[in-house]
């Protein structure tokens, strides 16, 4: 802390330059690899992060699955960026409700968006608004401990499920729903998730795409998790598989050994076994689009109407779909939603694509550009879009930062901006509960000494209100 | 200076996933339950060299012990490679992608695994001699061992 103040005076004596002060909105992996990069390669850059709720890390805390905690080991690198002297974390902020982009875009130099697609797509089809469909967005912060999903009524009383989507949320979701609890005991996994999965009747679990086994969106690491489940059989349907080994010796190296472990699974023929009541089905289902859902007299989900598919097109992956005319009703109790998510306009400065992304080009916001406001950039997927793995918003985050840093460099004199503490006078006096890195600090190891008693890493806090309470 | 060394090694992450994941098998940690008067104390403290030549063709040296993987060598070192590893050598991401010569990579010992070419599917610009540097376990055949590290941008993601 001294040191760092003393730098600051240093700093003040030393020139007549100001530093450049950029101000990221979103402290998820996009934000902290945008900071991570500028801190590298520009030695004067002050960096804040802005985040809307107290704690960091966005979806590597809420959307990682409390099963993959090797994938949370990024958390490590994103902490000493926030420990960066140059660096400071401001949590509990908003944009669009505590502070404008027009005040930020005064107070800063640069002003780069990372706050990520928070809302899920809908399907827009008859009853979706029917008891029992979920969105696996809103399920997947239920058992990550999400403060604005913990909430949630999760009934897993019906033996059938359905998953309509077939990327890595929706494996995630069905992993979860067909894990043994006792796999999900040792996890980070929020203790009422536990309870209600102990309780869960969920035997048959149905994945549908629109699509072949040609398209399906999510990896080969968590499709090979899926079929190593214990108490788990795999069970494809024989008409999906047509003429798709024939297909292989075309396919580049991905998609190659993804649709090989299909077809070796395929192969193995797993048959229902009516008398093993601890096993578990893992169905997935292609060529069917969601027609409409069907519900009870009370407004509760029954099944789910599926549209026949075909596919049209030459090149396999980018084939499109064709409704055949037919219809298969599927008869289940629980449906969850899981094609995609969009970001959130929380400014009316920002201009959003029919996408719902920010529009940009390569990472640069196209908002009027008076010279006294600052620039405004996007990473992370509320540029790009809700797509890929972490590995892809780093890559994505980097080349943003990288634009941000070259432009700050060829901006002959900065002017003086006041950053953060200018920015603090305008929250309105309500709202002075800021959480910065110290308070985070306070509500981790909290999480963690109350995880030690159960087992656990950590057992996470899920009401802003008691994260406040602890971190300030 | 060897202590300083051996300090930063223990405290380094990939450690923790040593003794917690027995995932890797760091020389370091080796040393630390063995006393050090080990049957072979010229292996101890030999070294391998081995370079990282980035996408920008900048070459970074550096030097690591038998055992290390070439992620040890990264974080060991604090190498400056931007997002290196961030899963911790755990085989879930694909960061610490690395490019061998032909040669280099035909002489391995061992086969790939199933996970490791799981992740390396994720990778940007695969090659035929892509590995992850957290399974590249150095031995004294790999002195002087280049890969090339490769960049992890690509404007036409899917």
């Amino acid at each position: 802390m001294g040191i760092k103040h003393l730098k600051v005076v240093a700093r003040m004596l030393s020139t007549g330059q100001n530093n450049p002060r950029v101000c990221i909105v979103g402290a998820g992996a996009a934000g902290f690899y945008a900071a991570m990069h500028l801190t590298k390669n520009m030695a004067n850059v002050n960096v804040d992060l802005l985040e809307k709720l107290p704690v960091p890390f966005g979806l590597v805390r809420y959307g990682v699955a409390p099963d993959h905690p090797e994938v949370k080991n990024v958390i490590n690198q994103f902490t000493k960026v926030a420990q960066h002297p140059n660096v400071n974390y401001y949590g509990n902020v908003a944009l669009g409700k505590d502070v404008s982009l027009h005040q930020l875009r005064q107070h800063y130099h640069a002003v780069l968006l990372t706050y990520g697609a928070e809302e899920d797509r809908i399907l827009g089809i008859e009853n979706e608004d029917a008891k029992n469909v979920v969105a696996a967005r809103n399920f997947v912060g239920w058992y990550n401990g999400l403060p604005s999903d913990k909430d949630l009524k999760v009934d897993l009383s019906n033996s059938t499920a359905a998953i309509l989507g077939q990327g890595n949320v929706a494996l995630d979701v069905a992993r979860i729903l067909l894990s043994p609890i006792d796999e999900l005991r040792k996890t980070d996994i929020t203790e009422y998730a536990l309870q209600t999965l102990a309780e869960s009747k969920i035997k048959e679990l149905y994945l549908i795409g629109r699509r072949g086994p040609l398209q399906v969106a999510f990896t080969i690491k968590e499709l090979r998790e899926q079929l190593k489940l214990k108490n788990c059989s795999t069970i494809w349907r024989e008409n999906d598989f047509k003429g798709v080994e024939e297909t292989i010796p075309n396919l580049a190296r991905p998609r190659k050994r993804l649709t090989e472990l299909m077809i070796k699974s395929f192969k193995e023929d797993h048959k229902k076994q009516e008398d093993d009541l601890n096993q578990k089905y893992f169905m997935p289902i292609f060529f069917r689009s969601p027609n409409k859902f069907l519900v009870n007299e009370n407004q509760v989900l029954t099944g789910i109407e599926l549209k026949c598919n075909r596919l049209v097109g030459d090149k396999l992956e980018d084939q499109k779909c064709v409704p055949t005319g037919e219809m298969e009703v599927l008869k289940c109790g629980l449906a969850f939603r899981s094609i995609g998510y969009r970001s959130t306009p929380v400014d009316r400065d920002l201009i959003f694509t029919p996408y719902g992304t920010v529009a940009n080009d390569k990472g640069c916001v196209t908002v009027d550009n008076s010279s006294h406001l600052a620039k405004v950039y996007v990473a992370g997927w509320l540029g790009t879009g809700p797509v890929g793995v972490i590995l892809h918003t780093m890559g994505n985050a980097f080349h943003v930062a990288k634009t941000v840093c070259e432009d700050l460099k060829n901006e002959n004199c900065l002017d003086n901006r006041g950053g953060f503490e200018e920015v603090r006078k305008t929250i309105s006096p309500g709202n002075n509960e800021i959480v910065d890195w110290k308070g985070w600090e306070k509500i981790d190891k909290h999480e963690v000494d109350q995880g030690k008693s159960k087992g656990k890493p950590r057992e996470k806090i899920c009401s802003v209100k008691e994260m406040l309470e602890i971190a300030l | 200076m060897l202590f300083r060394s051996l300090i930063r090694t223990l405290s380094s992450p990939r450690s923790y996933l040593v003794k917690y994941n027995c995932l890797g098998t760091s020389f370091s940690n080796y040393r630390q339950i063995v006393p050090l008067s080990t049957t072979k104390p010229a292996l101890k403290d030999e070294k391998v060299k081995v370079s990282f030549v980035l996408h920008d063709g900048k070459r970074i040296e550096a030097e690591g012990k038998i055992g290390d993987s070439l992620l040890d060598v990264v974080v060991n070192n604090d190498l400056n490679i931007e997002g290196f590893g961030a899963c911790e050598g755990t085989l879930t991401c694909s960061t610490c992608h690395v490019i061998l010569k032909k040669d280099d990579y035909e002489r391995l010992p061992g086969e790939v695994t199933d996970e490791e070419r799981d992740m390396l599917d994720l990778a940007y610009g695969l090659t035929d001699y892509s590995r992850l540097g957290c399974q590249i376990e150095l031995s004294k055949d790999l002195d002087g061992l280049e890969v090339k590290v490769p960049e992890t941008i690509n404007d036409a993601r899917s």
